[in-house]
């Protein structure tokens, strides 16, 4: 019996038994492949078709300029500022590229002084260790990774940098430190503190204690409502006050406390939402089979709450990696300081230094951030396919 | 069913008192609200007690006070000698020997059935990896489950979850096992396998503290039924009076409804 003969039966007798499963048939042509991703995501409406010309012609006029900067028009060897000038080369001139050669040095290092820069190398390596480990969801052992990250690699990479005369490695005073490196100590400092810090605070604003409540919620609702340069002041002014005379915290630890503060009331407000999402029978039950407050935090709680929220957790991240700009204002030499320092070099001048350096500086925290952001949306994915587990 | 009680662990731990659960003179209030009125029940070791009621009646929020889950505002409650109070060490010292499962089985979706059940012995009772492992598997074989070890909680049945969570609680090894409506989140086809499984521990001869509307189940392996309403007990009787003879108003009114 034909399938239209069965439909028609079905309602022909009010009584209907299908007799034969009905085989799957692959869907219409037009809404796979390529053409078919254009039309459902570029095409699909005339207000879509608007945007996506809109959108063409924009990126048409964009992308040119850039690429003409950055390379067609781009200097690519010079010993000074002549190289760079339109008045002395008579040509349209883009990126100063010589010139950020000569200083790369002292983009990545500051004034961090030449013969211990291995150091710094050193520092760099461990830290791309520790990021690959805790972060590549199929990396081995990523527990040891993360005591590696959160414990040893801090410890390590502060005797490497700081020094330590009985190992034989010379103290640099941290007001020579500058650059890439200030940058990326500030942010990991700011990363690594902030989330366990972020987590004590989340939980501690919904404890049943209501002294710990308080100090949390305080401490919070105080951080979030000031700008960070202001955290960053109160760091560096009133930290001294706190301590006594003879045991002045430097200017960069001053700084590396304030935004680790300034970082975990941010997170502890991104944890507490994904404690919120847990539903309340994940605690009962952790109760009921005799799990200590700890215990269930440590081993129900936090693994669930954490992995829902990573996504939001990176993108924190993001913001606070690029807030660490604002470290110059206490006088501390970051990338985007040292750049700033070194556009106005009467041996460089020229009228596309600043734009050069500005550029590197672009170039650089677009990397890392849009690499944190690919991270974060692939986490989300792969939670999103395990969830449907 | 007695196949069920066959593949029993031969050592239970025994209660050290006869009275498994004291509750005298409790009272709780959320708020203003008098949730639970003036509440005294004794269950001596291994009796099946099946509390029935109303919706909102207040069956959970007792059963939930003996574990404390629930905090008790007056009154005593007492667990195998033990007495609830605002200490936490006695409420951890209950809470490791009284086992619960809820409607809504509450396991931990991010472990494995096997994780979820070595999870407490492990911390808990400090039970090395491997025995735990033994132990759960043991456990999980008895509800019948144990191919399933190694899956999620989220790709199993409703009914199969159920029975990990039971086994989860029997892990521990406990002297007392509170029951929350185990079969009122459940598909009407898996109850029996979860009911099946509860007739297998009362056979064991496991005190047991039951909320369900099952009334088969009531009348097969209960030793008192306790009726409650509006925060009270209203009546208590073996199962053959309860059924036969109900005393109350109330508890006829919710007889003539439960068993149309
Ligand atoms: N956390 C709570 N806060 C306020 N009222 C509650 C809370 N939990 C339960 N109740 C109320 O207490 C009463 C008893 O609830 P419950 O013990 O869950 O009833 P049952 O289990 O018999 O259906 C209900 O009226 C319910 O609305
Ligand atoms: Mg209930």
């Amino acid at each position: 019996m034909s399938m239209s003969d069965e439909g028609e039966l079905a309602i022909a007798n009010m009584g209907f038994v299908r007799r034969e499963q009905l085989p799957p048939q692959p869907p219409p042509r037009r809404m796979t492949g390529p053409i078919g991703w254009v039309r459902e995501n570029l095409l699909s409406t005339p207000l879509n078709i608007v945007l996506t010309i809109l959108v063409a012609l924009l990126l048409a006029w964009v992308i040119p300029e850039i690429v003409n900067f950055l390379f067609i028009d781009a200097v690519w060897t010079g010993m000074d500022r002549d190289a760079c000038r339109e008045v002395v080369q008579h040509r349209e001139i883009g990126a100063c590229w010589p010139f950020v050669w000569e200083r790369l040095p002292y983009f990545i290092y500051g004034s961090y002084p030449g013969p211990e820069r291995w150091r710094v190398d050193v520092f760099f390596a461990l830290l791309a260790v520790a990021v690959v480990w805790t972060l590549w969801l199929g990396a081995p052992r990523r527990d040891i990774g993360m005591v590696y990250a959160f414990v040893l690699m801090p410890v390590a990479s502060f005797i490497l940098l700081h020094g330590f005369e009985v190992i034989g490695l010379p103290v640099v005073d941290t007001v020579l430190w500058g650059g890439v490196l200030v940058t990326i100590v500030v942010a990991s400092v700011g990363i690594v503190a902030s989330l366990p810090l972020g987590i004590l605070l989340a939980l501690g604003r919904r404890s049943h204690m209501p002294a710990v409540r308080l100090f949390s919620t305080i401490f919070i609702e105080f951080v979030r409502g000031v700008p960070l340069v202001t955290v960053l002041f109160m760091a560096s002014v009133m930290l001294p006050l706190f301590v006594p005379d003879n045991f002045e915290p430097d200017k960069l630890l001053r700084a590396l406390i304030g935004i680790a503060l300034f970082a975990s009331a941010y997170m502890a407000e991104v944890v507490r939402a994904g404690l919120q999402a847990i539903p309340k029978g994940q605690f009962e039950g952790a109760m009921a089979v005799g799990l200590t407050y700890w215990q269930r935090m440590r081993l129900i709680i936090l693994p669930q709450a954490l992995k829902t929220t990573i996504p939001n957790i990176v993108n924190n991240y993001v913001a606070l990696f690029k807030d660490t700009t604002l470290v110059f204002i206490v006088g501390i030499f970051d990338l985007l300081r040292t750049i700033e320092v070194a556009r106005i070099d009467p041996k460089w001048a020229a009228p596309v230094t600043s734009t050069t350096g500005y550029a590197v500086a672009a170039i650089f925290y677009l990397v890392f951030c849009y690499g944190m952001s690919r991270y974060a949306r692939a986490v989300e994915t792969r939670l999103a396919q395990s969830d449907r587990r | 069913m007695n196949t069920v009680a066959s593949t029993a662990p031969q050592k239970r731990t025994r209660l050290t008192t006869p009275v498994a659960v004291d509750i005298i003179n409790m009272n709780k209030w959320y708020g203003d609200f008098h949730v639970l009125r003036d509440i005294n029940l004794k269950v001596m070791g291994g009796e099946r007690i099946v509390i029935c009621g109303p919706s909102g009646s207040g069956k959970s929020t007792m059963i939930r006070c003996v574990n404390q889950l629930e905090e008790h505002q007056s009154g005593r409650i007492i667990v195998d000698g033990v007495e609830l109070t605002n200490d936490l060490k006695k409420i951890d010292e209950v809470r490791r020997d009284v086992g619960m499962v809820f409607q809504h089985f509450n396991l931990f979706p991010h472990l494995t059935v096997l994780e979820n059940c070595t999870l407490a012995p492990i911390w808990v009772r400090k039970m090395p990896k491997r025995e735990a492992e033994e132990l759960a598997l043991r456990y999980l074989k008895r509800v019948k489950i144990p191919e399933q070890a190694n899956k999620y909680p989220g790709q199993l049945s409703g009914g199969q979850q159920q029975r990990v969570a039971i086994a989860r609680a029997l892990c521990m090894n406990p002297k007392i096992m509170l029951f929350d409506e185990p079969t009122s989140a459940l598909d009407p086809e898996m109850v029996k396998e979860v009911l099946d499984t509860m007739v297998g521990l009362a056979d064991d001869g496991m005190t047991m503290l039951v909320v369900t509307h099952e009334m088969g189940f009531a009348r097969q392996v209960a030793n008192r039924i306790v009726f409650m309403d509006e925060g009270q007990i209203v009546e208590s009787n073996v199962p053959e009076e309860f059924f036969a003879h109900p005393q109350h108003e109330r508890t006829k009114l919710f007889l003539s409804q439960i068993l149309r």
